[in-house]
């Protein structure tokens, strides 16, 4: 399964996400540069996680105009699949890919840690893998986690099973506890704690694998 | 010309930045405070031209770019 690694200016997970796929699962990977105006042939697009254009102004602001976001919603409008880790979610947010907001920790402390995730659903190209209530282990490293979108659209999303995974613990007062969610088509998935740094066992947890296993079982070989 | 943008997080929006903020005025002895907010305050030079339609080129700035409409709302002026 062929996957692109998006790098803006300030992404700092460009790198970790590129070695899970590409050494951890052995995956044809590469980076797509944030100028470029095609992703090449890849069946998922990584928006990695770090501090795109500086966080100036909202992170995610402006990376969401790049012209690698114009291919990654082409993409994803072609029903081919996204994932975005922490910045990359705040990206997809902020382009319209996933609903809602991420804003400020309710601490105003940025929070890197390892956190419990329950699997809420196993319906997703995302969580196939996993069991449903299933805990996993994952780190978070953000200052801007907090989901937020109103309450109308917390209810769609619960409606629409599109709630994959949520705090055990809420770290940093996102609402209803989300920690990572779907679009409508299922292909598009954001989620704060970082899969990539849990892929393997000498950083302490491999609970993130199941993300990249399920991301793997979704697509047929081609 | 100069357009003046304000934009403020939603009511609706935790703002715990106005919060600790609130706090901290108290700590130091202001009374009657009802409430912090924290927002943005942001200047654009303009050129100059027609003044309406650049209302509707800075309200399109505010909605696509300056600020986000599911977090924030926004309001601005031009002066010559």
């Amino acid at each position: 399964m062929k996957f692109g690694v998006i790098q803006f200016p300030g992404s700092n997970c460009d790198q970790d996400c590129y070695h899970t796929l590409a050494n951890v699962f052995g995956q044809p990977t590469h980076y797509v540069w944030h100028k470029e105006t095609s992703l090449g042939d890849v069946d998922c697009v990584v928006v990695p996680g770090g501090f795109s254009y500086g966080d100036y102004l909202r992170t995610g602001a402006i990376a969401r105009f790049s012209p690698a976001m114009k291919a990654v919603a082409d993409h994803a409008k072609a029903g081919g699949l996204v994932i975005g880790i922490c910045n990359g979610f705040q990206i997809l947010c902020e382009a319209h890919l996933l609903p809602g907001a991420l804003i400020r920790n309710r601490s105003l402390k940025f929070i890197c840690e390892h956190v419990q995730l329950r699997v809420e659903t196993t319906d997703s190209p995302f969580t196939n893998a996993c069991k449903k209530g299933q805990i996993l282990r994952i780190p978070i490293a953000h200052g801007e986690g907090c989901y937020f979108a109103e309450t109308e659209v917390i209810e769609q999303l619960k409606r629409d099973d599109r709630i994959l995974l949520r705090y055990v613990n809420n770290p940093n007062g996102s609402v209803d506890n989300i920690a990572g969610i779907c679009n409508e088509g299922r292909n598009v998935f954001g989620m704060m704690p970082h899969p990539e740094r849990a892929s393997e066992k000498i950083l302490g947890s491999e609970d993130g694998r199941l993300i990249f296993e399920s991301i793997l079982a979704a697509v047929p070989v081609k | 010309m100069k357009a003046k943008i304000i934009v403020m997080p939603k009511k609706t929006v935790l703002d715990p930045q106005g919060k600790t903020v609130k706090h901290a005025l108290e700590s130091i002895h202001f009374k009657g405070i009802k409430d912090v907010r924290i927002g943005k305050f942001m200047e654009i030079e303009l050129e100059g031209g027609n003044k309406a339609a650049l209302q509707k080129q800075i309200d399109e700035a505010c909605l696509k770019l300056l600020s986000n409409p599911v977090i924030e709302d926004y309001e601005f002026t031009i002066e010559s």
